[in-house]
């Protein structure tokens, strides 16, 4: 292809992405490295977006609790593509926001071995209401102990129960041993 | 003893521990990279004020928000002034919360449910 052609086509790419954007109500997208940095960095950009919007404080506190998790569950846990397990933590991040909802959309590569575990927490918090998430969280805060990589294993539990809505997620198959996960929490408006 | 005079950042909390004062407080947001790091020398100064604390600890929560690592660290600090009370007595958790920030009050109530030390909520 000539490089013309291909600028073309990029070009077309980035309308195309312009549309999608604005179809789907879309106010942050990003694929790469995720770091605290860019989890402050993302987390202050939607915060401004949410006070032009004059959104409730209560909204927005939320908006902000699930992005750290989601963003931090990444940079905590994401695996690499390659062996290199030094490899920084990278991962895609969706902020979108209709009339009804904010949807906060993470996606991260992991290890197949790990899917199970992964389905089973988030399938537990899923099937519990407000007062049995309460309870989950009591007991983990309790029993848990902060990771090696800084984690307290409660992240599922308080996107749920801040959210107030069930997690939805889905794995991809991406080769014999690695998949690509994808969260989406939704934060109602009202 | 020495004072512990932090300042807040967009990641960290303030936290302020005078004895002679008596004042200890923990306000802003928590979200560090590293919570151990963070919370280790504050849970240090408050074994060692363990052993000769004040009559009256009025303990001051003021957080607009902290992510569930934070949670983890926070219930330990709880832990220790809950071994000041059992030992010595005069521990109160102020847990402040702003008046639309329902989680805010939901959390402090879900800390009492686990440490045995009285709590007042603060609206503010």
């Amino acid at each position: 292809m000539t490089k013309i052609a291909a600028n073309q086509d990029f070009l077309e790419f980035a309308y195309q992405l312009y549309h999608t954007m604005q179809a789907n109500e879309i106010n942050l997208v990003y694929e790469g490295v995720v770091t605290q940095e860019i989890t402050r960095t993302f987390t202050a950009l939607t915060e401004k977006n949410m006070v032009k919007n004059e959104e409730s404080n209560q909204v927005q506190r939320k908006v902000f609790n699930v992005m750290v998790e989601c963003l931090q569950n990444i940079s905590k846990h994401a695996d690499p593509m390659s062996d290199d397990e030094n490899e920084e933590r990278r991962g895609i991040v969706l902020v979108s926001h209709g009339e009804e909802s904010y949807n906060v959309i993470t996606g991260n590569v992991v290890k197949k071995e790990k899917r199970e575990k992964l389905e089973k927490s988030l399938e537990l918090v899923n099937s519990l209401d407000k007062d049995g998430l309460s309870a989950l969280y009591k007991q983990q805060i309790k029993e848990g102990k902060i990771s090696e990589k800084g984690g307290a294993g409660l992240g599922f539990i308080d996107i749920a129960k801040k959210s107030g809505n069930k997690i939805e997620y889905q794995f991809k198959e991406l080769t014999d041993d690695l998949c690509f996960f994808i969260i989406i929490t939704t934060i109602s408006r009202n | 003893m020495e004072i512990v005079n932090i300042k807040g950042t967009d990641d960290t909390p303030s936290v302020v521990l005078d004895k002679d004062g008596g004042v200890f407080e923990f306000s802003g947001r928590s979200l560090p990279e590293d919570v151990q790091q963070f919370y280790g020398p504050i849970l240090e100064w408050i074994k060692a004020y363990g052993e000769a604390p004040n009559g009256q600890t009025d303990v001051c929560f003021k957080l607009e928000y902290f992510n569930t690592a934070s949670s983890k660290m926070i219930l330990d600090v709880l832990l220790a002034f809950e071994e000041i009370n059992s030992n010595a007595g005069g521990v109160t958790i102020k847990w402040h919360y702003h008046e639309d920030e329902e989680d805010m009050k939901e959390a402090g109530e879900e800390y009492e449910d686990i440490v045995d030390v009285p709590f007042e909520y603060v609206e503010y």
